[in-house]
């Protein structure tokens, strides 16, 4: 969730320290996440993929594209938007990114959840909430490109692109081309 | 938190308005879904007081409020203390010291819901007052044109019929124009407002001329008790002039709309087989009428926004 923190909820500038990843790097770990992802499942049938609004939904696209190439078979990919599902709702201000689409059935399906960033494991939590409403997966799986720590619930990613130590005040951006850990400056 | 209203589309602003259709599409997908309901309002109590006879107003918000898990009351004046002659102030501080979090109020009396607004803790909707404003029936109308031929810029809308005692008509002209689009208002001179001074709208007492030009004709509901109050002829009279007729319908624009904020009264402002041509969008305002009640029920009591102005919550 890098981007949606980034911008929320004070507003402020992101500063970057370091880059943890750049685009090879980023290219590697989506193609072996793509081989762990085939090779869990025992291939792509019955598998969908869904990327979590906003960072996690150009990661998903890529791993789908990933997944054509090591398997040859289509992953469809669909997109969600977890804010109407948030535990902070009133807390702080929540706002839908983006009009959610899964254009597919997912009951009895193997969903592999996409996001950039986990951190608090909330808005996991918020979207298999969310998920349930759309049917009834035989599996969810989670796959993040950095997992930074400070899980407030008792959630696991079942692929990662990095382990990242991190302080709690800092903040990850997950781009295309590479992934930054530095800080968001107020004001 | 500071309560928050939506008693009046110029509150809202072309930003705000904007913002409130946009959030609207989440919601148009959230009622396409197998399980149409989201937890985004649970514990939240929203109420709707409708002091004037409404199906699709009340229906509407109770939808809307249902599929944001809040909790509904329905007060209807009917049975109620109201019709033992308590005072407006009285039943709404006596809901209000209930702990609901959001009053939508229907009343006969332009400024009732704003007068509501100043009594209670609770964020106050307007779900039309008197002549005055039904601002969400011109959100979902907006939504609805969006949503068809896209943004409103530039478009020309004819608002057509009973302009004077409409507050559909009021809310309309100001969100449309504040949109950017062209409004002409076609009436009788009886059914027209005495004066148009400070409305950025032209007017006409000529449909035919209006039609073929129009990207949109917006049917407004003739009440029949006007023919009484000897603002009119009679009925026939105005089908022929100002009714939307099959011949007329045939003169419009190939993608034009045809919209009408119901109820109908077929065969008077509009001919039977006119609101069920494919151009029609009628059933499509019902629909998006909850979507859009939905953005506006989380805007002002789940997003964290002091308003509906559309400014930025990190700038508050």
């Amino acid at each position: 969730m890098g981007l949606r923190e980034r911008a929320a909820p004070a507003g402020g500038v992101f500063h970057a320290h370091a880059q943890v990843m750049d685009a090879e790097d980023l290219r590697r770990a989506v193609t072996r996440i793509a081989h762990e992802v085939v090779e869990r499942n025992h291939g792509l049938r019955g598998v969908v993929l869904v990327g979590l609004q906003t960072g996690g939904v150009p990661l998903a696209r890529r791993l789908a594209e990933a997944l054509a190439d090591v398997e040859g078979a289509e992953a469809p990919v669909g997109s969600l938007d977890v804010a109407f599902y948030r535990d902070d709702i009133g807390l702080r201000p929540v706002m839908p990114e983006a009009v959610t689409s899964i254009p597919f059935d997912l009951t009895g399906k193997v969903v592999v959840l996409v996001d950039d960033v986990l951190f608090t494991g909330r808005t996991v939590r918020a979207a298999l909430d969310a998920l349930n409403d759309y049917g009834r997966p035989r599996a969810v799986q989670l796959a993040v490109m950095v997992d930074r720590g400070h899980r407030e619930l008792p959630i696991r990613p079942d692929y990662v692109g990095k382990n990242l130590p991190t302080r709690r005040d800092e903040v990850v951006d997950v781009r295309a081309d590479g992934v930054d850990v530095g800080e968001v400056r107020r004001g | 938190m500071t309560a928050t209203h939506l008693l009046s589309v110029a509150d809202l602003g072309a930003d705000g308005i904007t913002e409130v259709l946009d959030v609207s599409d989440s919601f148009v997908e959230v009622s396409e879904r197998p399980i149409p309901k989201v937890p985004a309002l649970r514990g939240k109590t929203v109420v709707s007081l409708f002091y004037e006879d409404s199906t699709r107003t009340r229906l509407s918000f109770e939808t809307a409020a249902r599929r944001l898990s809040a909790d509904v009351m329905n007060f209807a004046v009917r049975g109620s203390s109201a019709a033992k002659g308590e005072s407006l102030r009285d039943t709404v501080q006596t809901i209000d010291a209930m702990g609901v979090d959001a009053i939508v109020v229907r009343h006969s009396s332009a400024g009732a819901p704003r007068q509501v607004a100043a009594w209670v803790g609770a964020s106050v909707i307007n779900g039309g007052d008197g002549w005055h404003e039904h601002p969400t029936q011109a959100l979902l109308d907006c939504y609805t044109i969006r949503k068809a031929r896209g943004p409103l810029d530039g478009m020309r809308i004819a608002i057509l019929g009973d302009i004077k005692h409409s507050r559909v008509a009021r809310s309309n002209v100001l969100a449309f124009t504040m949109l950017g689009a062209e409004v002409t208002l076609v009436a009788p001179p009886t059914l027209m407002p005495p004066s148009l001074d400070g409305w950025p709208v032209a007017a006409s007492h000529d449909l035919d001329d209006v039609l073929p030009k129009a990207d949109v004709v917006y049917v407004l509901r003739l009440q029949k008790e006007r023919q009484s109050e000897a603002l009119l002829p009679s009925l026939r009279e105005y089908t022929q002039t100002y009714g939307l007729t099959r011949d007329r319908a045939g003169r419009l624009a190939d993608d034009a709309l045809v919209m009408h904020p119901g109820p109908m009264n077929r065969g008077v402002e509009i001919a039977a087989e006119v609101a069920d041509l494919p151009c029609s969008v009628v059933t499509r305002q019902v629909a998006n009428g909850v979507a859009v009640r939905m953005a506006v029920l989380f805007l002002l009591l789940g997003s964290g926004r002091q308003g509906l102005d559309g400014a930025d919550p990190a700038d508050a």
